[in-house]
């Protein structure tokens, strides 16, 4: 005689609800484990959309070009380096490079008041910019202006977010005077503030100034510090190659060209390096709970050994009294495993959401949680369903 | 009259590992519409009997049949089967699954019979009702008196309609009152025609019923038929 699907499901889940806190407690161990094993995929696949919706939205096609620093002081670029770099192209809608543009340091003090100690330069950079700097390295202005071959002969400067926030000034607000801040004895107006630029952060901590100004006003030498370059796609590598000879064809070898969305790839991947340790972990946690499952499952056929012997009597068979011990023990697991699944997606999401990210949490973390979570049941059922079918029926009843 | 047998016992013996002879060559006929009682002293072996009638346990040397059908040649699901057809218990404690309502108890006898769940519903009410105590369905056996679980009990060993009902001390965790009561109610179902053994340790109930074997060391010492 065969039981119904329904029946079978029935008597497994009998057990779990006449020993509700029991059955709970024991689920827990497992919906640990699916939870962990949830969390520690979704969030590193949410942070890798980020960075991947973070990337297409930067673009990837920006090149940074560098003096390598030797010893004490790098070997300046020449002045004319940018220029050069521009006939590459010629930065038009043939040539591979579509953008240059260049800023140096200027190693001035930028201070928010003249009675502020001349040497606390609050850790902010004063880069000579030139007007052309923002679509090179795809900045976008947050408030004011930028820089123009007008502006950038006058003492007028343009601050980096953070430098922005550490000066005082968050944003600027038309009708009122411009601020003004002390670079180097010189007052400058600040005509403009920068969003953040996640891709080249050494500019969120800097104040540009103009190229001339920088040249008239701050004594600064000409030497570009670094060239930013925006090339097609396709013909990256090639540019990237020529751009050492290119920038200085004395000394290529001192020339260091590198890729920003690389950076932020790498330090990304540093991040999810931890993310095997912590399946790892959730492979453990899933045992455990599955030893959990396995230990009430032992000891609810102990205490039941009456009920299998009245089974028995109104006619169970051997197969089953095996098959509602089995159901009972996968039913606990898939509880777990979907409470486990529930508790994972909601952390995902939430920390997702507190790190402004896509929620993305692979397809197979979701079935192959609740698939693990069976599997659990399954492996830990077997046992005491045996043993509970392996019961006489006298032997059952006798129990006292 | 030959009425048809429902139950036989041929030279039935139960030895248990270690030496004891709990059956000793038992021989017991059980026709349909018989009321007996299987009394005796503890230790009488009428326990044992009980489980090999019951197909709990199978003797260690003569045969079984339950409807013709001799029971050691049966595998383990097809005497499953046989039990959950054709025999019912009744037990001391009741044994009623806590949890459960009295008219899913009662279902639960004829779960391993395959009669569909609608049909379990019905029948386990008219079961019920059959005990009376159609005012309890919904309750759990917490909610229940004792004499009203073994009534839940009866009805559950009842709602397949066995050819044999098998009681083992059904009035033994019961006080007088109740005990009366459910004895009455076994009498009254076997003036339904229903079959029913009866084990008790009390002469007293056995004088009451129209068939008494009497079980000393193993053995039946004498057979009485009113």
């Amino acid at each position: 005689m065969r039981l119904s699907p329904l029946d079978v499901l029935q008597l497994g889940l009998l057990g779990l609800r006449t020993r509700k806190v029991r059955a709970a407690l024991s689920a827990l161990g497992i919906s640990i484990g699916i939870a962990t094993m949830i969390i520690v995929t979704g969030i590193p696949a949410s942070s890798r959309q980020a960075l991947a919706d973070q990337l297409s939205a930067l673009g990837t096609n920006m090149l940074r070009v560098q003096p390598t620093t030797q010893g004490d002081k790098p070997t300046p670029l020449p002045p004319e380096s940018v220029d050069m770099v521009a006939r590459i192209g010629p930065v038009t809608r043939i040539g591979p490079v579509t953008r240059v543009s260049a800023v140096a340091n200027t190693h001035a003090v930028v201070r928010r008041s003249d009675l502020i100690d001349p040497n606390d330069g609050s850790g902010l950079t004063v880069l000579a910019s030139r007007p052309d700097l923002l679509p090179a390295v795809n900045a976008r202005i947050a408030s004011g202006r930028f820089l123009t071959a007008t502006t950038e002969r006058f003492p007028t400067a343009v601050l980096g977010a953070q430098a922005a926030t550490q000066l005082g000034y968050d944003r600027l607000r038309p009708g009122t005077p411009a601020p003004q801040v002390s670079i180097g004895n010189r007052w400058f107006t600040v005509i403009g503030i920068l969003e953040p630029t996640p891709l080249t952060p050494d500019l969120d901590q800097s104040v540009l100034v103009g190229w001339d100004a920088a040249g008239d006003l701050l004594g600064f030498d000409g030497h570009p510090t670094v060239i930013y370059v925006q090339s097609r796609e396709q013909s990256l590598e090639d540019v990237r190659a020529v751009l050492p000879a290119t920038v200085n064809p004395q000394l290529p070898g001192l020339v260091q060209v590198s890729r920003p969305s690389d950076a932020l790839v790498a330090k990304r991947a540093t991040e999810s390096t931890f993310g095997a340790l912590f399946l790892g972990l959730a492979a453990v946690s899933l045992l455990v709970g599955g030893i959990g499952v396995a230990n009430t499952m032992v000891i609810s056929v102990l205490e039941r050994r009456r009920e299998i012997g009245l089974r028995r009597a109104l006619g169970a068979s051997r197969g089953q009294i095996r098959i509602q011990f089995l159901t009972e023990s996968i039913a606990l697991a898939a509880l777990g495993g979907a409470a486990g699944t529930v508790i994972g997606v909601a952390a995902t999401v939430g920390y997702a959401m507190l790190q402004a990210w896509p929620t993305v949490i692979p397809v197979w973390t979701m079935g192959g949680g609740i698939a693990g979570a069976v599997l659990v049941g399954i492996v830990a059922g077997v046992y005491p369903a045996i043993r509970a079918s392996r019961l006489t029926p006298t032997d059952a009843l006798a129990t006292t | 009259m030959s009425a048809e047998v429902v139950l036989a016992l041929e030279h039935v013996s139960r030895t248990y590992p270690g030496g004891v002879t709990a059956l000793d060559d038992v021989c017991l006929t059980i026709a349909e519409g018989d009321l007996l009682a299987i009394v005796g002293p503890s230790g009488s072996g009428k326990s044992t009997l009980l489980n090999i009638m019951g197909t709990l346990d199978l003797p260690t040397a003569g045969s079984v049949r339950i409807g013709g059908q001799d029971v050691a040649t049966l595998s383990d699901r097809r005497l499953s089967a046989l039990r959950g057809r054709r025999l019912g218990f009744v037990f001391q404690q009741f044994h009623l699954a806590d949890g459960l309502t009295a008219a899913e108890n009662v279902a639960t006898g004829l779960l391993y019979a395959g009669v569909p769940r609608k049909q379990r519903r019905r029948r386990a009410a008219e079961a019920l009702a059959r005990v009376g105590l159609a005012d309890r369905m919904r309750h759990q056996p917490h909610q229940l008196s004792g004499g009203e679980k073994q009534r839940v009990a009866i009805a559950r060993a009842l709602v397949h309609e066995p050819a044999l009902v098998l009681a083992d001390e059904p009035t033994g965790a019961l006080d007088t009152a109740n005990g009366t009561a459910v004895l009455a109610l076994l009498l009254e179902l076997h003036k339904e025609n229903t079959t029913i053994a009866i084990i008790t340790h009390d002469r007293d109930i056995a004088a009451r019923l129209p068939r008494q074997v009497s079980m000393r060391d193993g053995r039946i010492e004498t057979q009485v038929r009113r």
